[in-house]
């Protein structure tokens, strides 16, 4: 990029303000006068991003294809369509228990560590007391490890107790990465509440609890939502931990994916996969549309400029 | 053992004052709301991992017969080993190259998306999505669509510009792909995050002393950004450096793309040495706080400092 843009030669005003449309050339361009060419630079970004687009739609359409087509091999497109595939991967994998297991663990995961995590949030946002660096190291390490590297002693400890497989198992192990979550999510959220509120509630003779039902919880809906959905996102699409410890009765969606491609003797049809991969697509996609709605994902790092413009 | 117990009983002997005074220091009842928090992380984190540790130091009687060293087999295996200990290097030439890239290049994309410009939020809204994908479903896609038959090289060949379709999947490369469509769009989103946590009248007031852009770029955006970028490098190295399931399906899971998940759970699941598994995720657990220290200790060196537009 840097090459690209030196040998150019000219001043390039603003990098930032770039009107890649506008194609009238101004002659000498002062430092600060918005440039009206597209610079190299600017070609380069989406030259670039239609790229990684055209892999992305590429390989969005060529799975949707593929779950739809009959006998695809060495054509533009398949001889012709159908929703066989459907049919046939809901009976072949018993999707309607995978989906069933992948809700239920996703909602008891988001509930368990919404009950966790809020009051943790809470006195990480609005408390000093000692050890609180070591605290909030210890609630940010799970999420700066790679899954698979706590994923594996602690799925020992799973099997160790006898819950390999279970289902209880895939809750516990995604609570790890999830509970850390929603308190680097709430944290924000409740640091924008302000604590006179919570104050004069407790003047007036509210005690911790009351403050917490009557007072925090309304104004927290908006954020136990978002946190909440992000978890769901997070525990719908992980796929380390649950394979480590998930077993034939417990898997998730994705697992039971990957473990249709990966079985023995080259894996099943690839339209079978193909069709519940645009099944998962399509479901984390509406969570994830659903999720944008509520929540702005700057949000998480950006607070209080975001906040004032409420 | 001893120090808590001595605390306990002091604490019995003067229970009035002493609650006072933890008080004021900021402990009292209400820090119980950290308890399930705490019990949480203690028994699902801390347990687990230290318990992992213990079990790196009982090897297997396999491991110890044939790499000796008693207690330390497991170690000696993994330095020893080359099968093993390939893997290190095998991951961080896929990690590193793919969060260098996907954190230099959504650095222009999120200046390019800062202003407004008809279709941003759908073009914001299209590059977050892939986040969705799953890399399940980006490596069904990308071995259908870059594979020999896929569109990609059936359209390369059309056009006249290969005569070979070209092997972009099952190697390498392909899951160097799977990384950035999956890495990409978090790391955009984070550095667009931050870059709009950057007062604009900072650079104005630069673009007022006359700098141009590139001088802008170099003494002010990049050391307020810089933060920024070392978080976002941090968080998506991890997500690279875990990478999994796409070594296995597009990448070449015994050759270039034997990555140290791919050895550690293979050590779990297939050969149950529970003991050698725990040793591959530790070492990773490991290599991967070196990395991060390392930006770490880059930042240390950055400007420290607000950026203007956040509180």
């Amino acid at each position: 990029m840097a090459t690209q843009t030196a040998s150019s030669g000219t001043p390039r005003a603003d990098l930032p303000e770039p009107l890649p449309r506008a194609r009238k050339r101004s002659a000498a361009v002062a430092p600060g006068e918005r440039s009206l060419v597209a610079s190299p630079t600017t070609w380069f970004v989406w030259a670039g991003t239609a790229a990684f687009f055209i892999f992305l739609i590429g390989i969005l359409v060529s799975v949707m294809v593929d779950s739809f087509g009959k006998s695809w091999f060495n054509t533009w497109l398949p001889d012709s369509f159908s929703t066989d595939w459907y049919t046939g991967a809901w009976d072949r994998f018993d999707m309607t228990s995978v989906i069933g297991v992948t809700l239920t663990v996703a909602f008891a995961v988001i509930i368990i560590s919404v009950l966790i995590g809020v009051p943790a949030a809470y006195l990480l946002a609005r408390r000093t007391f000692p050890l609180k660096k070591l605290v909030s190291v210890l609630f940010l390490l799970p999420v700066l490890m790679p899954p698979i590297t706590y994923g594996i002693p602690l799925a020992t400890v799973m099997y160790n107790l006898g819950l390999g497989r279970t289902l209880t198992a895939v809750i516990l192990v995604n609570l790890v990465p999830s509970v850390p979550f929603v308190i680097m999510t709430m944290t924000p959220f409740i640091e924008q509440i302000n604590p006179t509120i919570e104050s004069a509630a407790r003047m007036s003779g509210a005690n911790m609890r009351r403050v917490f039902t009557k007072i925090l919880m309304p104004l927290l809906i908006p954020g136990i939502l978002a946190a909440s959905i992000l978890v769901l996102v997070r525990t719908v699409g992980m796929f380390e931990l649950t394979f480590l410890v998930s077993g034939p009765q417990s898997d998730t969606l994705v697992v039971a994916i990957y473990r249709a491609m990966t079985a023995a003797g080259g894996g099943e049809a690839r339209q079978l996969i193909s069709s519940m991969a645009v099944v998962y697509t399509i479901s984390m996609m509406v969570i994830l549309i659903v999720a944008l709605r509520f929540v702005s994902p700057t949000q998480l790092v950006a607070r209080v400029k975001e906040s004032r413009e409420d | 053992m001893s120090a808590p117990s001595i605390g306990r009983t002091r604490a019995t002997r003067s229970t009035a004052s002493l609650r006072h005074r933890l008080a004021e220091r900021g402990i009292d009842t209400s820090l119980l709301m950290l308890v399930p928090a705490l019990v949480f992380a203690i028994a699902l984190f801390i347990y687990p991992f230290s318990y992992g540790i213990g079990l790196t130091f009982q090897p297997s009687a396999a491991i110890q017969e044939q790499w000796g060293g008693g207690i330390f087999a497991n170690y000696v295996a993994f330095f020893k080993d080359p099968f093993i200990f390939d893997s290190v290097y095998l991951t961080m030439r896929l990690a590193l190259p793919a969060a260098l890239f996907n954190v230099l290049a959504s650095i222009p994309v999120a200046f390019k998306l800062r202003h407004r410009f008809r279709g941003k939020k759908l073009l914001t809204t299209l590059l977050v999505l892939p986040i969705t994908l799953g890399t399940v479903l980006t490596a069904q896609g990308l071995l259908i669509f870059a594979g020999r038959q896929g569109w990609l090289n059936r359209f390369l060949l059309q056009i006249g510009l290969i005569d070979q379709p070209l092997t972009l999947v099952n190697n390498y490369l392909g899951v160097m792909f799977s990384l950035i469509i999956s890495g990409f769009p978090f790391a955009f989103l984070l550095i667009s995050s931050y870059l709009s946590g950057i007062d604009p009248s900072i650079e104005a007031a630069a673009k007022t002393m006359g700098a141009d852009w590139k001088q802008r770029f170099r003494r002010v955006i990049l050391p307020l950004l810089a933060p920024g970028l070392a978080t976002t490098f941090i968080l998506t190295f991890v997500l690279a450096f875990s990478v999994f399931p796409s070594a296995r399906l597009v990448g070449d899971a015994m050759g270039s793309t034997r990555v140290m998940a791919l050895m550690g759970y293979r050590a779990f699941a297939e050969q149950i040495d529970y003991p050698m598994a725990s040793t591959i995720a530790i070492m990773m657990g490991v290599v991967e706080l070196l990395v991060i220290g390392v930006v770490l200790l880059w930042r240390s060196f950055m400007y420290k400092g607000s950026t203007g537009g956040k509180g």
